[in-house]
């Protein structure tokens, strides 16, 4: 339904729009890059497609942070839910992608929504474990500042802990949103449309020059979206910190 | 009137909390207790009351227990036993909210690497108590530009911490204890990380703005000097225990231990000696009516530099030099031969304040408050006082004392460096002075 709507919007509306974004997001540089890549996907015929996977990727990417940066928070706070749930992180990121495909599709069958699931699930760790690795880092003096003045919990969480983790935090976003997007072609196995499915496709009919095109669209998609993640990133840095 | 009373405060860090307790009521102490349960003792069955308005300086080397002392007062840190009377309120007994309204109404807390957010600008830093305690902008804004002035960040407000120096970065921790309207400011090594121009500056600083505002102030250091120059009570800790404690010219003249004497012995004495224990009480005084050859009688055996000359309600009227007198036909009287310059000092001024006159006059008269002579300090008595501890620190012979040495001396070498000039110039003073008056 989203991509219908996204896929209505005339591209070159859409690619001004995103090239407008990222140049004030992170500079000419990206901006540029964004504006030449997605007219280059649009020459390819791939647009629509490009547009499934941006959507299969932000989508998985949005729902991963909701669940990941309030799962870090928790486990920043709680050594105990750390000390229990940190190796199941661990597994989940060791463990090969596909192995999540399985659970996926008894419930959701094939599609997009089992493709959703299985790259939430695939690319959630990096956030929850930067999440929880930033809080955990902020200097402990700070931390007592806002103990000494009284500060509750929850104030000391949003005025201090969350504030300057956030770089950190930004590090797992940029970190989930590339391992959604490594599982575009994968995802693609089990019926998750977009570039994926087109690299999917061209591999099994052995059209190489389709499968390399769609790849680079992949790459193109990739870049993009890792320089915008990273600009924010250095933003949410503090004045002076290194 | 006592502002913080601490009664038999104890902490045990782990789990063997029961068993730690209980062997500190048998009286066991750190190493025991280490050894018989495995229990680590940050402090040991501590006593003690803080009056309203003191500086009071807690002492001792690191581990001593001074930061965590300092963290039960405000419960940062959880006393295993004992209670902690702030005013009327048993901190002890607060639940959750009320310890957090507590620390909001009653403590500031400056600590030692600033623990300024970095993401903030100095003002919103030094407004931040304010804002925990929910008070409106504009009513914290004004606080804290209040509080920035107050320590001299004046200009400063818009900028962000990493723009300050460190000295002014800690104004600003400072700025930010005082715009909470605390009672009671906490400082754990305050000035620990600055360098030390800067450093005595802001004792200085510290001691104006406390006699200005009349704040309780509980200041952790392990610098014996930073002690003096705050002025206050020194709390010596040991261990967790509290070894003494008192004024830090009654430390240094009566330590209570060998630890405490091992723990003065490098300080700069001058600094904390006070006119009223140096000057020689049984010196001959005498009357500005005697004649010289009167005057030569009453002095004969005695040696010095000068002579100290008071009416017989033993108020203070003149020096006479030695030389003076030596040289005086012996029917003049004393009070002809009386120097114009010589003023009485306090009981309690300095030590290191009088150096230059006694070197100059050769004896500079100590006074009490009624103005009372109590005695004069000539340039021997400055070096007797100077010189007391190299003769204690030579016979003491502990086996303790070359950790002690290395750890303690460390940190103390300044305050002896500072210490060797000035009795060199008193030495050489007094015997230049005589030829000087001759010529
Ligand atoms: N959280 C803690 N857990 C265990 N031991 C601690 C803890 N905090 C302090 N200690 C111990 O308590 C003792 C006193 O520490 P501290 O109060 O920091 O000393 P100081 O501030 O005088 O250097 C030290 O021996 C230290 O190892
Ligand atoms: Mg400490």
């Amino acid at each position: 339904m989203l991509t219908t709507a996204l896929v209505a919007v005339p591209p070159w509306v859409f690619i001004g729009l995103a090239a407008l974004a990222t140049y004030r997001i992170g500079g000419r540089k990206i901006g540029l890059l964004t504006l030449f890549g997605l007219l280059f996907l649009w020459n390819l015929r791939l647009w629509q497609a490009t547009v499934e996977t941006l959507v299969l990727v932000s989508l998985s990417t949005i729902t991963a942070l909701v669940i990941g940066i309030p799962v870090g928070i928790w486990f920043a706070l709680s050594r105990r839910a750390w000390r229990t749930f940190s190796p199941i992180l661990d597994m989940m990121q060791t463990l090969p992608s596909f192995v999540y495909l399985i659970p996926a599709l008894p419930f959701f069958g094939l599609g997009a929504v089992s493709a959703c699931f299985a790259t939430i699930v695939f690319s959630v760790p990096p956030v929850i474990r930067l999440t929880a690795l930033g809080i955990r880092n902020v200097p402990t003096e700070l931390v007592e500042a806002s103990d000494a003045f009284g500060g509750s919990t929850t104030q000391k969480l949003f005025k201090v802990q969350l504030p300057l983790a956030l770089p950190t935090i930004m590090a797992g976003v940029n970190q989930t949103m590339m391992l959604a997007l490594s599982m575009v072609v994968i995802a693609a196995m089990i019926g998750a449309g977009g570039l994926g499915r087109a690299v999917w496709q061209s591999i099994q009919r052995l059209e190489a020059g389709a499968g390399f095109e769609a790849g680079i669209g992949i790459v193109i998609l990739a870049v993009i979206l890792d320089r915008s993640t990273q600009a924010l990133a250095a933003r949410a840095r503090p004045h002076g910190a290194a | 009137m006592s502002r913080i009373v601490l009664e038999g405060i104890s902490k045990i860090f782990g789990s063997k909390q029961v068993e730690g307790v209980e062997l500190i009521r048998q009286g066991k102490r750190k190493a025991e207790i280490a050894a018989a349960c495995g229990a680590v003792v940050g402090l040991c069955d501590i006593s003690f009351d803080i009056v309203e308005g003191e500086i009071l300086t807690l002492m001792g080397l690191s581990g001593s227990g001074k930061s965590t002392l300092l963290r039960c007062m405000n419960r940062l840190v959880e006393p295993s036993c004992g209670r902690i009377m702030v005013g009327d309120v048993d901190v002890t007994r607060l639940g959750r909210k009320d310890l957090l309204a507590f620390r909001q109404k009653t403590f500031g807390m400056v600590f030692q690497h600033f623990a300024l957010l970095p993401n903030r600008t100095i003002l919103s830093n030094v407004g931040f108590g304010l804002e925990l305690k929910n008070v409106p902008a504009a009513r914290w804004n004004e606080a804290a530009m209040q509080a920035i002035e107050l320590v001299g960040l004046k200009g400063w407000e818009a900028k962000y911490p990493h723009e300050l120096s460190g000295g002014m970065q800690q104004r600003a921790g400072l700025a930010r204890a005082l715009a909470a309207d605390a009672e009671v400011l906490l400082m754990d090594e305050a000035f620990s990380a600055l360098d030390p121009l800067i450093r005595r500056d802001m004792q200085s600083e510290l001691r104006d703005l406390q006699q200005k505002l009349k704040k309780t102030i509980v200041f952790v250091s392990h610098d014996l000097d930073e002690a003096v120059a705050l002025g206050g009570r020194i709390v010596l800790m040991k261990d967790g225990e509290v070894v003494q404690i008192g004024q830090p010219e009654e430390i240094v003249a009566r330590p209570a231990t060998e630890y405490v004497a091992r723990f003065v012995e490098h300080i700069d004495r001058a600094a904390v000696m006070r006119a009223g224990q140096v000057a020689d009480r049984s010196a001959p005084v005498l009357q500005p009516t005697l004649t010289v050859a009167e005057a030569r009688i009453r002095i004969a055996g005695e040696g010095g530099d000068a002579w100290l000359v008071a009416d017989d309600d033993r108020r203070f009227v003149g020096c006479l030099l030695a030389a003076r007198l030596a040289a005086a036909r012996p029917s003049e009287t004393v009070a002809s031969l009386l120097e114009a310059s010589g003023e009485a000092v306090a009981a309690e001024s300095r030590l290191d304040a009088l150096l230059a006159r006694v070197a100059a006059e050769g004896c500079v008269a100590v006074v009490d408050p009624d103005g009372r002579l109590i005695g004069g300090v000539g340039s021997r008595d400055v070096v007797r006082a100077l010189a007391a501890h190299s003769a204690e620190s030579q016979a003491g012979d502990h086996p303790e004392t070359s950790i002690l040495q290395q750890t303690a001396g460390a940190e103390r070498w300044t305050g002896a460096s500072r210490n060797f000039p000035s009795t060199r110039s008193a030495t050489k003073a007094s015997t230049g002075s005589p030829t000087m008056a001759l010529g």
